[in-house]
């Protein structure tokens, strides 16, 4: 990481502990302004974060593992999840992942080489009335077919 | 984005409200008449556990401390489950309103909305109604011109953790550690967020509060069943002709609802989301309440044509990834029993073992920390027993549904 790459990452996450104050409970929203912003909270970040919130970065990354949509790891810049759950799949989530797959030429769990796309299953996401459902990034898109997965895709940038 | 507001009418939750009637009410009540309207109602908590309110709310209130907290909880994770999010898109007012009356009758300050990050499309929107209501004056300081009357809300986004829904693994959480459920005691009412009194309400519990205190706790508890009263909010998908929310009193039959969802060839019904139990065609006749099936409203349909194994397998996965993996019965027990299912999906089990798979969830439905572990094995154990001609015997043409 250059070092001026260093510095606006520090910037940004002092204006995150000024929007939501220096406690540890401020933590998780930190993480998540970092997660939104970058797709992951790289080992700089996390320590920066330890710092300034005056923890241990172990404790950091040990909240970061715990969940779902934080990671330490660099993901694509969209990440695009697909529900797995019963309702879901009941109705066509497997073409759906087929299409998505074979479109984008990687499977679950993957991420496109030009970095474009990370691709998850993710547990029900409270839209069971309107599956097969999927998220790109924080957006919901329901009542999928293949054809429009695939094309909801084709617009992202 | 394809979700759009509906007309919508129900005996409590969809009936007639205004943004501030119960807030204007209450300034008129003490603490003690909201109560005992409460009590009135005997309005239960709509997460699931069904704890009665009233109480909850009387022992936050008789915490001594200098600062209280009221969490709303939206964290709704359970499969099947989506009235929370036709509650926040479609009635905020209802959401804020019960938050501010609880938080009087509590003596609390500070609200906070736990709002589970799948939901984050809908933080813009309910952060402007937020400050509308603070332009308002129905939040901030002198609540609508009462001396002392002080309350905001904030809005807290998870992460992603199906057990942040559990209400110690969400103040977890929220104080920014990994979301583990804590040894209770104590209790939240007593030792909550950072150590203080906190309580933690479901986000229908709250709009069923604001119309009770705007209508009476005897209105609303004329309402269901007398060991139920009220309605309930119902998330119903799966086969049927119309999934989505219905508000219906409680004491309904599985089959009245069924008939209004225009279910047809209906084989099995999952209540209560992953964590539910499945009951099958013969108890079609009972009926949705804490005295028969209770739920926090998931209905899952199923028709003649689904594999009620398959179905057994994707709630099974569901716990395995969700398992915070604190306790060993529940990180290891859902493991054996997916493996169970996976087993038997192969044709490579003995019956002795599959028997044994059963008295392990029942020893994880005692032993678990937590409401995860502990309900986990009830989808196991019903489907695997109502299903069990299907599931061992060939039944349904020998081909499990398929
Ligand atoms: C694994 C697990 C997940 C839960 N998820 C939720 C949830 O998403 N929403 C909710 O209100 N309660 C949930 N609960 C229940 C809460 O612990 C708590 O009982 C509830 O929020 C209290 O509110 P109420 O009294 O209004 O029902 C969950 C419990 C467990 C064990
Ligand atoms: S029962 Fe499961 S989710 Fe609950 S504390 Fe134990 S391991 Fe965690
Ligand atoms: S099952 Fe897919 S959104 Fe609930």
């Amino acid at each position: 990481m250059l070092v001026v790459e260093k510095n606006a990452l520090s910037d940004e996450i002092e204006s995150y502990i000024k929007k939501y104050g220096d406690d540890r409970s401020a933590l998780l929203m930190i993480l998540h302004e970092i997660q939104d912003k970058h797709r992951h909270i790289s080992e700089f970040a996390q320590q920066e974060v330890a710092r300034l919130l005056n923890i241990h970065p172990v404790e950091v990354y040990s909240v970061i593992s715990f969940f779902a949509f934080l990671n330490s790891n660099p993901k694509g810049r969209n990440i695009v999840r697909i529900c797995q759950t019963i309702s879901c799949d009941m109705h066509g989530k497997a073409d759906v992942v087929q299409a998505i797959e074979r479109e984008l030429g990687i499977k679950i769990g993957e991420t496109t080489k030009d970095n474009k796309f990370t691709l998850e299953y993710a547990n029900c996401l409270g839209l069971c009335d309107m599956g097969p459902a999927m998220a790109i990034n924080d957006q919901v898109y329901t009542k999928l077919t293949p054809e429009k997965a695939v094309e909801l895709l084709s617009k992202v940038k | 984005m394809e979700l759009t507001k509906q007309k919508r009418t129900g005996p409590v939750i969809f009936s007639e409200y205004k943004r501030g009637d119960a807030i204007k009410k209450i300034i008129t009540m003490t603490r003690e008449d909201i109560l005992f309207e409460l009590k009135e109602s005997k309005l239960k908590g709509r997460g699931g556990a069904g704890f009665p309110t009233s109480t909850k709310w009387m022992l936050t209130a008789a915490s001594k401390s200098d600062e209280k907290f009221l969490v709303c909880n939206a964290d709704e994770g359970e499969p099947g489950t989506f009235k929370d999010r036709v509650l926040l898109i479609e009635y905020p007012e209802l959401v804020f309103d019960g938050m501010v009356v609880g938080g009087y009758t509590i003596g609390a300050g500070h609200g906070i909305l736990y709002l589970r990050g799948e939901y984050e499309y809908l933080l813009k929107s309910l952060q402007d109604y937020l400050e509308q209501m603070r332009k308002d004056n129905l939040l901030g300081k002198n609540i609508l011109g009462k001396e002392g009357f002080n309350f905001d809300i904030s809005i807290f986004l998870g992460s992603g953790a199906y057990v942040c829904g559990e209400e110690t693994a969400l103040i977890e959480s929220l104080e920014g550690n990994r979301g583990e459920p804590r040894n209770r005691p104590p209790y939240p009412i007593s030792t909550g967020y950072l150590g203080k009194p906190t309580s933690v309400n479901n986000v229908e519990t709250l709009c069923a509060v604001a119309h009770i205190v705007l209508r009476g706790g005897e209105w609303f508890s004329k309402v269901g069943t007398d060991k139920s009263s009220g309605s309930k909010l119902f998330s119903v998908s799966g086969d049927c002709e119309k999934p989505g929310v219905y508000e219906l009193p409680w004491g309904t039959k599985v089959s009245e609802l069924l008939e209004l969802v225009g279910a047809k060839n209906t084989k099995a019904v999952q209540i209560g989301g992953a964590s539910g139990v499945c009951i099958p065609k013969s108890q079609f006749t009972r009926t949705l309440a804490y005295e028969d099936v209770a739920t926090g409203g998931s209905i899952m349909i199923f028709n003649e044509s689904r594999n009620m194994l398959h179905v057994l397998k994707n709630f099974m996965e569901f716990f395995v990834d969700e398992s915070c993996g604190q306790c060993t019965p529940c990180r290891i027990g859902n493991v054996k029993l997916l493996e169970g299912v996976e087993m038997i999906e192969s044709g490579n089990y003995t019956f002795a073992h599959i028997n044994k798979l059963k008295e392990l969830g029942k020893t994880m439905q005692v032993a678990s920390k937590c409401g995860l572990g502990q309900s986990s094995p009830n989808s196991f154990i019903s489907i695997l027993e109502n299903f069990n001609d299907e599931i061992f015997n060939s039944a349904n043409g020998g081909r499990n549904g398929r």
